[in-house]
């Protein structure tokens, strides 16, 4: 029989494991430290702040805090649309995903070009595609309405219609929507044949099928393209900022303060108040104030998600 | 029951086209109008009279075009490679490593990939311009790429999970170190959740308007295709032919990456979804 170890040595070993372990994750570490941690408590700190970021900041207790919350005419507009925008572009893209994820499975002619052909906006560049629909969509001369007129169907003010321009922005989304399309087609392929072939020996029908064999199977692949939707879109910025800028037919040069959310603040998400004030009024105190509601928001939807175990997280974790 | 089945294929593949033109017209628009004439580009025609290809050598020779190029290989390159190797290390002892503490460390990868860029960005600005002067670089959005990146690691994770641990033991008895493991043994054997990751990275470069707007703004030099993008329109009014132009020529990039990976995109995003 080998001799056990003695304590010390086991105790070095544990020692260089811990070391290494250290080693490898030291990376994320200063990383995590240096561009997260820090960062946060200042957002903190300057939240407390009067801060033009010139001169020094001065403490001004929870003034921004209430400018934010109370004052602040456009918090408000930004927060509606945010909630807005996450509960429809979600729905629609994640029922639309599923739909078109169902249709290139039962392709049988073409499959391969019906795939890529649905793939492909995901992957066009968000600027380059909202640039894209900015020209399709414009009443003067975008195609679309071109088209919509000449079928006699009233053509909308798009982009220019306070009461169009977050349904344009849908749209847009929905037009990209080859992300989840993959997804849903990997999770459907899964489903096991056999069941398939049961419920039709049952005679179900195909609405049946769906429901009894197809959904459970797909559920958590459907609540995990919820959460990953929910989780983007309260982050959605560049596609609002661009739409509104191009479209108020504003000219933009570098240190231009065009105000986001044209038309009539209904494109203005919480992201875009963030730069806004921060970047555009040089209101640094308001501007992590807002942050800090942002990461607010943003942590309760996360751990309530995280909850429901979406898929995330393995069980050993 | 054949007549069901006609009757079948037919609704399906009617949906799919009808899908398609959803999906293509788009791009067909945008291709039209981008090689019409100045003229013609104002009417709302939409079949192009004569076909002006010229339109994209005048891109090209718009000032600054070739800087943004320039840029947004070099912030799509460095920061993709940066990634890559600061993660991997870091997936890997996420994946492997049995050690106290895990558990929180996963927990807060996944939390910090799920928040927005916006929530720590105020003061990360004034630290890259008041006291590192590098605003009006790409410096401030490359540089953090070398410290891991919380979605790469999430992903590269998840592929290493997947690896036969037995492969690693073996090596560990053969005496092999863990650094060693991972290069000789992990690296060859995750090269496609690697190449997704850094598919997904570049893309996520390339795509990048946010940073670049706060960090390059004020220096038209250090602008990147997307971001230069929108002041195109803008310098050029109402001349949608050539913006049309610019906006495919920011795509045409992406989509041939896609062509020639086709293979580790798809396995990189059913690696988001389905597994796990």
């Amino acid at each position: 029989m080998a001799p056990l170890p003695a304590a010390p040595e086991l105790r070095r070993r544990h020692l260089r494991e811990r070391l290494r372990t250290l080693g490898f994750l030291s990376p994320w570490l200063v990383g995590f430290t240096v561009f997260f941690g820090y960062p946060l408590l200042a957002t903190v700190y300057f939240s407390f702040m009067h801060y033009n970021q010139i001169q020094a900041p001065t403490f001004v207790g929870l003034r921004n805090w209430t400018y934010v919350l109370r004052q602040m005419p456009l918090f408000g507009p930004a927060l509606w649309n945010t909630l807005w925008l996450v509960v429809v572009t979600v729905t629609l893209r994640v029922a639309f995903g599923l739909g078109i994820g169902l249709l290139v499975t039962k392709v049988k002619t073409g499959a391969g070009f019906f795939r890529t052909a649905f793939y492909l906006p995901y992957l066009a560049p968000p600027v380059a595609a909202t640039v894209a629909f900015v020209f399709l969509l414009n009443p003067g001369t975008g195609p679309v309405n071109e088209i919509l007129s000449a079928v006699g169907v009233p053509a909308p003010n798009w982009w220019g219609d306070p009461a169009w321009a977050k349904p344009s922005l849908v749209l847009l989304s929905l037009w990209g929507v080859g992300d989840l399309m993959v997804i849903f087609m990997a999770a459907l392929l899964d489903v096991p044949k056999e069941q398939y072939e049961a419920a039709e020996l049952d005679g179900a029908g195909r609405l049946a099928t769906f429901r009894y064999v197809t959904w459970p199977a797909i559920t958590p692949i459907v609540m995990f393209a919820v959460v990953t939707g929910v989780v983007q879109t309260m982050q959605y910025y560049t596609q609002a900022l661009v739409a509104g800028k191009l479209a108020s037919g504003v000219s933009i040069g570098p240190g231009s303060v065009v105000q986001p959310g044209y038309p009539d603040h209904s494109t203005l998400t919480v992201p875009q108040l963030v730069y806004s004030l921060g970047f555009q009024n040089f209101n640094t105190g308001a501007a992590c104030a807002l942050s800090l509601v942002l990461f607010a928001l943003a942590m309760t939807v996360t751990s309530l998600l995280m909850r429901r175990r979406a898929g995330l997280l393995t069980a050993e974790d | 029951m054949t007549r069901k089945r006609a009757l079948h294929w037919i609704a399906v593949h009617t949906t799919a086209v009808a899908a398609a033109l959803f999906f293509t017209l788009p791009f067909v628009f945008v291709l039209l109008t981008s090689v019409m004439s100045d003229e013609q580009a104002m009417s709302g025609e939409l079949w192009p009279q004569e076909w002006h290809w010229s339109n994209y050598a005048e891109v090209f020779r718009t000032p600054g075009f070739l800087d943004w190029w320039r840029n947004s290989l070099l912030y799509a390159g460095l920061g993709t490679l940066f990634t890559v190797c600061s993660s991997l290390p870091v997936a890997y002892a996420l994946a492997k490593f049995r050690f106290r503490g895990r558990r929180p460390v996963m927990l807060l990868v996944v939390s910090t990939m799920m928040l927005p860029p916006q929530v720590v960005i105020v003061p990360m600005y004034l630290v890259w311009a008041q006291q590192l002067h590098l605003s009006g670089t790409l410096w401030p959005l490359i540089v953090p790429l070398a410290f891991g990146d919380a979605y790469s690691i999430f992903l590269l994770r998840q592929f290493l999970l997947t690896l036969p641990s037995s492969c690693l033991e073996a090596a560990r008895l053969d005496g092999c170190g863990e650094l060693r493991t991972l290069l000789h043994i992990v690296v060859p054997m995750a090269r496609p959740g690697i190449a997704a990751v850094a598919l997904f990275q570049f893309f996520f470069c390339w795509n990048d308007y946010f940073g670049p707007q706060i960090y390059a703004a004020q220096n038209p030099g250090a602008w990147t295709l997307s971001y230069g993008l929108e002041s195109f329109k803008s310098a050029h009014g109402v001349n949608w032919n050539l913006t049309m132009a610019a906006t495919l020529l920011v795509m045409a990039p992406v989509v041939l990456v896609f062509f020639f990976a086709q293979k580790a995109f798809v396995e990189g995003v059913t690696l988001t979804g389905v597994k796990g």
